[in-house]
Order: structure tokens, then C-alpha cells, then sequence
């Protein structure tokens, strides 16, 4: 990776099929794009075969607009309908066997840094509910505890959607799901606090009503994970099949929801606020240059 | 059993036997394989030539490792890849920029995905075609799956140690060994009295993508009942 491998060999230019080139002219490597201009740049994921109006299609959407470093990335995912786009996008990606995204990351990133030592190399973990608290959860804490240095995000529909409507550790309490009739007999588990215990530096809920918001976050979430250590975003992606929300009410239901238990919450080490607050500063400044000249 | 003729163009059934389970060994340095048995590399780049200028709608299939320009090899390697293409007669270039799944469906004139290579050997009728900058793992998946499904005779010019689901596979191959070949292939040419001027492959045909917002339900024939909705109709679940 890097952004010689996204150049186009002297010569092959014409015989590259259009998707590529335009790419290469019109994409996002090597720039920051914002993702208000969603639409005017060619994006990283374009089709892909998730539910009309699914809001975890969205969401990957705004994600892979928000990478800071595209072409330095490597996405990791697993069974689950989130890998159903990310293994459409532009970016390599791994998918791991269900449960052990966490464990794969880790040793990616530990080889990649071996093998690539001057270079810096994101990885990002981007699985289900099911994926990363149910089956993998023994894996997601191990990394944690461990402080590998990468970012996982949780995509959270409230159930295994993938197969079909089972419940999972992250189903609210007293839910009614196609596989689960009696309804759920347990609370919904709190990653956010889990993972700020188990040693995450950078931790995020988030109901994504607002694309600034996400993207910020993710890309607080990336630098923060090159440097100091897990870093953690929860997120609410809800699923209109299992849970029957017709496409034109899924951003009210995520408002809704942000109303009640996905209120935006952001919690960071001192010395990652410190850092944050050190990029984000020379950013806007550069910004302001930019507009001077 | 025939031992030189163990891996020949298909189509060989569903799923069949690997090269390597049917004992056929990588070649050392120096040498190649032809039909699963190891030759003189002249030998195989012969035989190779043959098929890329007698057999119908030759091809070249490039991979990520030429197509993208991330190292100075890399960038010599293609326009030798270039230099070869412009002497084989009416040869196409049609690329495999990386290996991801495409949905709903790859433009077979287009580009050629490892994860279904028959879709684009099929359409284009191409009966040989030559693997080039393919990462080894999916070149050998491509391999069986075009011998398994098409009669199109493979080669493999391959920069490590080859791909026994080839019906020719030449080892340790950079710029300069695709310059041999290419002067091979002139040579079998000329003895074949096959008269060329060379010249550069057409473009990439890729198609302008589809304006969906000109697409009409009646596009859909007699299906167009089941997208149009009844007057009258919400439809409020999505169960
Ligand atoms: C080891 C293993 N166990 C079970 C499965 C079957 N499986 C596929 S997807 C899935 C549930 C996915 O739920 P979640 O992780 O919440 O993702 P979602 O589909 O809801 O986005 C299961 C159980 C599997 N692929 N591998
Ligand atoms: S089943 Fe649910 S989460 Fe999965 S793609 Fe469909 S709407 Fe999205
Ligand atoms: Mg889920």
C-alpha cells in the first residue's frame, strides 16, 4: 500500500477499466476530503449488495469517507452484514473467521509495523454486535488488555441481523426478535464502559444522525490508536429488517434513540486529548492559510 | 498415462483434480512446464507463442503487481507487457486492477475478476491468454477455474516459481524475460508466415455507467408489475 500503489503504470492508463482511473483522478488518496462533499469525489464504496435503506450501509459509507490515510489502511471484518460493502471497497481488506477479528488485527498490526517501520499503517476492525461482544468477545477484550494498537468499531443493530434475527448481548432488554420470541431476558451489555476498563485510550458512542460527528470521531479514533493504544467506537446502525423500521423513519429512530440511550459520549486519556488537541490545532490553522491565499 | 499432457485447455468438469495432486512438480530455475511437464524454457515459450497467435481472441490479463506503478520493476514490467502485447495479432488487453468482489457484476469486456475469471474467457470467446503480475494465490484459484469451465489454453508468466493449473508456466519472469518471449514469439511468427505490423491493443471499452435516474419500471418487461406499486399502496413494513 502506499500511495505509489495507487498510480497507474506509465502506459496502462487506457487500459484501465473507468472505476479505476477515476479513482486515481477523482478519489480520495492522498487528500483529506470532507464529507459534507460526499457526492462530488468518488468514493471508496460504491455499490453493494446490503438492504435498501439499511443504516449500516450509510454509515460505512461516511467511514470510509472519513479515513484519514485510505491508502495506508487495512480493513478488517467477519461474518455479519457490514462485510457485505466493506469487501466492495477500494481498501484492502481481511475478513476474519467470526469472533477473531480482534486477534487477526493484532498480530496485522504488529507485522505491519515490523515489516513497514517507517511507515504508518491504520488498521481498523469494523464488525456486528454478534462479532465483537458475543463470539469474539473474549478476543475483543484480549486486544484491549494487551493495548494493541488499533481502532474497532462496533456496529451495533441490536441483533445477529445476518442470519436471520437472533438475539445479542447487545439486544435491549425484554426484545422481541424473530429468533427470540420469548424476548430477551438480559440487559443490553455497556461496551463503551467495558472498553474504557479494559485499556482502550479513545472511546466513542455514537447514534450517527450527524456525518461531521461520525466522521470526526473516526478519525480521532484512527490517530489515536497509531500512537497510544485500543481505541473504541460504538456505534448505533440500526437494522430496518430485523427490527421493522420503514427506510424513511430510520434517521428519526436514530435520533430517538440518541434522545434516549445512545446520547453521544467521548472519553479520551489526557495525553490523547493533549495530542488531538495539538493536530486538530494545526489544521485549522493550515485551513486558515489555505483560505488567506 | 500421458504424462506430457496432463494439464491441457479444458473444459475439465467441475472442481478438477490440482495439477500439483496429479503429481506435476513446479519447475526448477531455468526450466518451465508445458502441459505439466518440466521443459526447456524455449521449448514452453515456444509452445506458448503458438497458442497466443493461432487459437482465437488472445489476451493478455494483467494483474495488480504491473498494472500499478509502485516500484520501478513494476513500471518496466508493464511496458514490456506492453512491447509483447503489440506483436501478438488483434491481442486485447483486458485488466485485473485487484481482486475484490464486485457487485452486482463485473463489465466482462472490461476487466477479468480472479473470483470468476469464466465470466470474462466466456463472453469474449478468448481461447488463450497469458496471466501476467497476478499475486501466485489467485492466479492459482483463476487457473483451475478457467481449465475447469473454458477451453482457453493458460499461460503463466510467473515471478516466482510458477502454477502447475498452467498449460504453460515460465518461471522468474521481470521485464526482461517478457522481452524473450516476445522475441520468441516474433521468431514463431515468421515461421508461421503470419504477417503484423505491430501496434498497441485497442482501449478499455468500460462502459459510462448507467444514468439510473432515466430508468424506467417498463425497462423490466414483464416484471415491471412487481416493482410499480398498486394505487393506492404504502408500504409500511419491510417483512
Ligand atoms: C464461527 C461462526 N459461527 C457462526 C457463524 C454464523 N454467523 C454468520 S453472521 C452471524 C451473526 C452476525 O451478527 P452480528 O455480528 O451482530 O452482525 P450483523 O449481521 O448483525 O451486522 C452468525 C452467527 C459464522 N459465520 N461463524
Ligand atoms: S439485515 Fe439489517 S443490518 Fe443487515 S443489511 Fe439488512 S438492514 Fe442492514
Ligand atoms: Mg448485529
Amino acid at each position: 500500500m502506499g500511495l505509489e500503489y495507487v498510480k497507474i503504470s506509465p502506459g496502462f492508463e487506457k487500459y484501465m477499466p473507468r472505476d479505476y482511473v477515476d479513482l486515481v483522478t477523482f478519489g480520495q488518496f492522498g487528500k483529506q476530503v470532507d464529507v459534507m462533499q460526499l457526492g462530488q469525489f468518488k468514493e471508496l464504496v460504491e455499490e453493494h449488495p446490503m438492504c435498501a435503506g439499511c443504516y449500516m450501509a450509510y454509515f460505512i459509507r461516511v467511514f470510509y469517507a472519513a479515513l484519514p490515510n485510505p491508502e495506508d489502511t487495512i480493513v478488517l471484518g467477519t461474518a455479519g452484514c457490514a462485510r457485505l460493502a466493506l469487501s466492495q471497497a477500494a481498501v484492502p481488506f481481511i475478513y476474519g473467521n467470526y469472533g477473531d477479528t480482534n486477534a487477526v488485527a493484532s498480530g496485522l498490526k504488529r507485522a505491519l509495523s515490523i515489516r513497514f517501520p517507517d511507515k504508518v499503517k491504520d488498521v481498523v476492525v469494523i464488525a456486528g454486535d454478534g462479532g465483537l461482544m458475543d463470539i469474539g468477545f473474549g478476543m475483543t477484550m484480549h486486544s484491549w488488555f494487551r493495548r494493541e494498537k488499533f481502532t474497532t468499531i462496533m456496529v451495533d443493530n441490536e441483533v445477529y441481523g445476518n442470519t436471520g434475527g437472533q438475539e445479542s448481548g447487545m439486544s435491549p432488554k425484554g426484545i422481541q426478535l424473530k429468533m427470540a420470541p420469548k424476548g430477551k431476558q438480559f440487559d443490553k451489555i455497556n461496551a463503551v464502559e467495558l472498553a474504557q476498563t479494559a485499556g482502550c485510550v479513545y472511546v466513542a458512542r455514537i447514534s450517527p444522525t450527524n456525518p461531521k460527528r461520525i466522521a470526526k470521531v473516526i478519525r480521532r479514533a484512527i490517530l489515536a490508536a497509531r500512537e497510544f493504544g485500543p481505541t473504541f467506537i460504538h456505534a448505533y446502525t440500526s437494522c430496518n429488517i430485523e427490527y421493522s423500521i420503514p427506510t424513511r423513519e430510520v434517521l428519526a429512530d436514530a435520533r430517538a434513540r440518541e434522545k434516549k440511550d445512545f446520547k453521544f459520549y467521548e472519553w479520551m486519556t489526557d495525553e490523547v486529548k493533549e495530542y488531538l488537541e495539538e493536530i486538530e490545532r494545526k489544521e485549522k490553522e493550515k485551513a486558515k492559510q489555505e483560505v488567506q491565499k | 498415462m500421458d504424462k506430457e499432457k496432463l494439464i491441457t485447455p479444458g473444459p475439465s468438469g467441475y472442481m478438477p483434480t490440482p495439477g500439483a495432486f496429479m503429481g506435476v512438480e513446479l519447475p526448477p530455475p531455468g526450466k518451465a512446464l508445458l502441459y505439466g511437464e518440466i521443459v526447456d524454457e524455449e521449448t514452453a515459450m515456444r509452445e506458448a507463442a503458438k497458442a497466443m497467435l493461432t487459437r482465437r481472441n488472445p489476451t493478455i490479463f494483467p494483474g495488480p503487481l504491473v498494472l500499478w506503478g509502485w516500484n520501478a520493476g513494476a513500471m518496466e514490467k508493464a511496458k514490456a507487457v506492453l512491447e509483447l502485447a503489440m506483436e501478438i495479432p488483434n491481442c486485447r488487453i483486458i485488466p485485473m486492477p485487484d481482486y475484490r468482489p464486485k457487485y452486482p457484476k463485473i463489465d466482462p469486456e472490461a476487466e477479468i475478476n480472479p473470483n470468476h475469471p469464466n465470466l470474462t474467457i466466456l463472453h469474449n470467446k478468448i481461447e488463450a491468454c497469458i496471466f501476467v503480475g497476478v499475486h501466485c494465490h489467485y492466479a492459482n484459484l483463476s487457473l483451475r477455474m478457467i481449465r475447469a469451465g473454458t477451453n482457453c489454453f493458460t499461460i503463466a508468466l510467473c515471478a516466482e516459481m510458477g502454477h502447475e493449473d498452467a498449460m504453460v508456466s515460465l518461471r522468474d519472469v521481470h521485464a526482461e524475460e517478457i522481452r524473450k518471449f516476445k522475441d520468441v514469439l516474433v521468431q514463431v511468427r515468421k515461421e508461421l508466415g503470419i504477417e503484423w505490423e505491430p501496434k498497441l491493443p485497442p482501449e478499455n471499452p468500460s462502459l459510462p455507467k448507467e444514468d439510473w435516474t432515466k430508468i424506467s419500471p417498463l425497462d423490466f418487461g414483464e416484471y415491471a408489475a412487481l416493482l410499480m406499486p398498486r394505487k393506492g399502496e404504502v408500504v409500511e413494513e419491510s417483512e
